[in-house]
């Protein structure tokens, strides 16, 4: 199994773990704590701060280990969201049928005829911006993309003999979707995890840099732009580590998703 | 009647529809979350009696159904209400900002739309090649980091390493046409790498679709070379899927512009929604709001429309 992973999704997958793990473990890695005053206001990189230190002298890379448990959590729980409300209600839609279906299909319709970014702008404007908040938006404004993919999965799976073996014998509707669908539709929506799970991180990114996101003194990876994006004006590079960070672990999630669609792929003969 | 005369009616008749639904869901989103808006403009120490008369005065005691009719009888004649912060009038302060941020998303349109396709035909020409694999990490990368933290990497060298061009783009009514470019080159680029990345890509693959076609391989076996095979056979038949995906990248365009207006200080639409958004200020919001709808679904419409168009099946009637 190990052997016939690529070398490309295995550093992927190497990249991504080192990223998840820092995470969990950031109370553990984190040289000093979270919202620690610990020197001068931007100082550079010296043995003691390995990033120097942010816009009023917190240590950089506390807050960037800090803001990357945010971000991967906040990501993270946005994505089994969408994940469990999208492929519930596609499959919902595809195993009913008849108006149920239309019903959800056209609300889908309509939530993503709206930019995502406008409509999540629309809601914070009203609600207080919470974690809690902000998971809830997010998921749920992502779930509609979800449910496209699994419904339209699941209605090819939904004229296979053995589904229909499956009601002949007298199974239920649930049965129908857990273990007739869900087995055969897993792979492309795995395939599909990792890129809606990038696309959280740059969405709690952009919302956190436009201050409508994470609130301070919670560190996250758009905070971080945003509290030293002045010190740009003076040649101080805090502000873009984390684009570096981001960027690594997007193309490693990514490597992996190519690989696991890559093995889906060849796995249906060449069906995506 | 003409039956692409119908599809188009039948388009642009589903178009308004959405639009019309995407308004109520929007207003229905400011008027039923929890939040009150009276609360939030007077603060938490305002009086119930001043919070009453501020409700009553807002309309906000009527049902929702009648706000919404009003509300939209007044955007239909051009009327989109009075900010609560600052009472001035919304379509007055809108008007400029929306000018400023179409002159963004349109030069930004014009650099990256012919870019993108070259990139695309070079990347096909040169399948599997060095240029090829060149351009997909470089796109890859650019699609890997929020739009936002690519404007500061560029602010950090292109504006203060090299100082090539200022690092805010303010601009108004009295400047000359290379003076506003000028201020805005730094947003400009970036708005071209983001959709750049993504147009090339679609581009990339709907051109690849069509190479895999039964004339493609005919027209290569009459010996014509690789470059008129993809000019001559394959670019016409992808035109479709080509303007497609430059309309959905346009619409992408639009809300790009909200982030990118905010990095830069200039003086669009976006950075007006997002101070509404930050101040509460919910009749601004609902106008920014139904305008970005209003140009994303319009913008999906127009390439429903030329796709309908540019498909010679539909243009012959049996």
């Amino acid at each position: 199994m190990i052997k016939n992973i690529p070398l490309s999704a295995l550093i992927g997958l190497m990249i991504t773990g080192v990223y998840f793990f820092v995470a969990i473990f950031a109370g553990f890695v984190a040289p000093y704590g979270m919202a620690e005053i610990v020197g001068d206001v931007w100082e550079p990189a010296s043995a003691e701060h390995l990033l120097g230190t942010d816009n009023i002298g917190r240590d950089l890379l506390t807050r960037m280990i800090y803001g990357g448990q945010t971000t991967i959590f906040i990501a993270t729980a946005g994505t089994i969201l969408s994940f469990v409300t999208g492929s519930t209600l596609g499959f919902l839609a595809a195993v009913l049928g008849g108006w149920a279906d239309q019903l959800l299909s056209r609300l889908v319709d309509l939530l993503m005829a709206i930019p995502s970014l406008i409509l999540a702008l629309v809601i914070l404007a009203m609600v207080p911006v919470t974690v809690p908040v902000l998971i809830l938006v997010m998921g749920l404004l992502d779930a509609t993309r979800v449910f496209r993919l699994a419904r339209s999965v699941a209605v090819d799976i939904n004229v296979m003999e053995y589904v229909e073996a499956a009601s002949l014998r007298g199974e239920g509707r649930l049965w129908v979707i857990f273990r007739e669908i869900l087995p055969n539709a897993l792979s492309p929506l795995v395939a599909e995890l990792g890129l809606r799970f990038i696309f959280m991180v740059l969405f709690i990114s952009t919302l956190s840099f436009l201050g409508l996101g994470v609130q301070p003194p919670l560190a996250d990876w758009g905070g971080i732009v945003k509290e030293n994006k002045d010190g740009i004006i003076y040649g101080i590079g805090a502000a873009l580590y984390p684009a570096i960070a981001i960027a690594t672990l997007a193309i490693s999630v990514n490597l992996v998703a190519d690989w696991v669609l890559n093995r889906t792929t060849s796995l249906k003969g060449g069906r995506g | 009647m003409h039956p692409i005369l119908k599809l188009i009616a039948q388009r642009l008749a589903l178009g308004l529809l959405l639009l019309f639904a995407a308004s109520i869901l929007i207003f229905v989103g400011t008027s039923i979350l929890p939040g009150d808006v009276a609360q939030s403009i007077l603060g938490q120490s305002a009086t119930p009696e001043a919070l009453a008369n501020l409700r009553r005065e807002l309309g906000m005691n009527d049902p929702a159904m009648t706000r919404y009719f009003a509300w939209l009888g007044g955007v239909l004649q051009g009327d989109l209400g009075t900010a609560l912060t600052n009472g001035r009038d919304i379509a007055e302060s809108l008007g400029g900002r929306l000018k400023n941020t179409l002159f963004l998303a349109f030069w930004a349109a014009a650099i990256s739309v012919p870019l993108a396709i070259f990139l695309g035909l070079l990347a096909v020409r040169y399948k599997d090649r060095w240029p090829d694999k060149l351009i997909s990490a470089i796109t890859l990368t650019t699609i890997s980091i929020p739009e936002f933290m690519i404007g500061y990497v560029l602010i950090y060298w292109v504006a203060i390493k090299w100082r090539l061009f200022p690092s805010v783009a303010i601009i108004n009514d009295s400047m000359t046409l290379g003076a506003k470019l000028n201020a805005i080159a730094i947003p400009v680029m970036v708005l071209t790498l983001v959709v750049l990345a993504h147009m090339m890509r679609m581009t990339r693959a709907a051109i690849l679709n069509v190479m895999q076609s039964a004339y493609i391989e005919t027209a290569e076996l009459k010996g014509l070379s690789v470059f008129n095979v993809i000019a001559k056979h394959a670019f016409p038949n992808a035109v479709s899927p080509i303007v497609n995906v430059v309309m959905l990248n346009l619409a992408y365009l639009v809300v790009g512009v909200v982030v990118i207006e905010v990095v830069f200080v200039y003086p669009g639409m976006g950075q007006f929604l997002v101070d509404a958004v930050t101040k509460r200020d919910v009749p601004v919001v609902l106008a920014c709001g139904v305008i970005f709808a209003a140009i994303y679904i319009g913008l999906n419409m127009l390439a429903d429309i030329i796709s309908i168009l540019a498909n010679p099946r539909l243009r012959h009637p049996k």
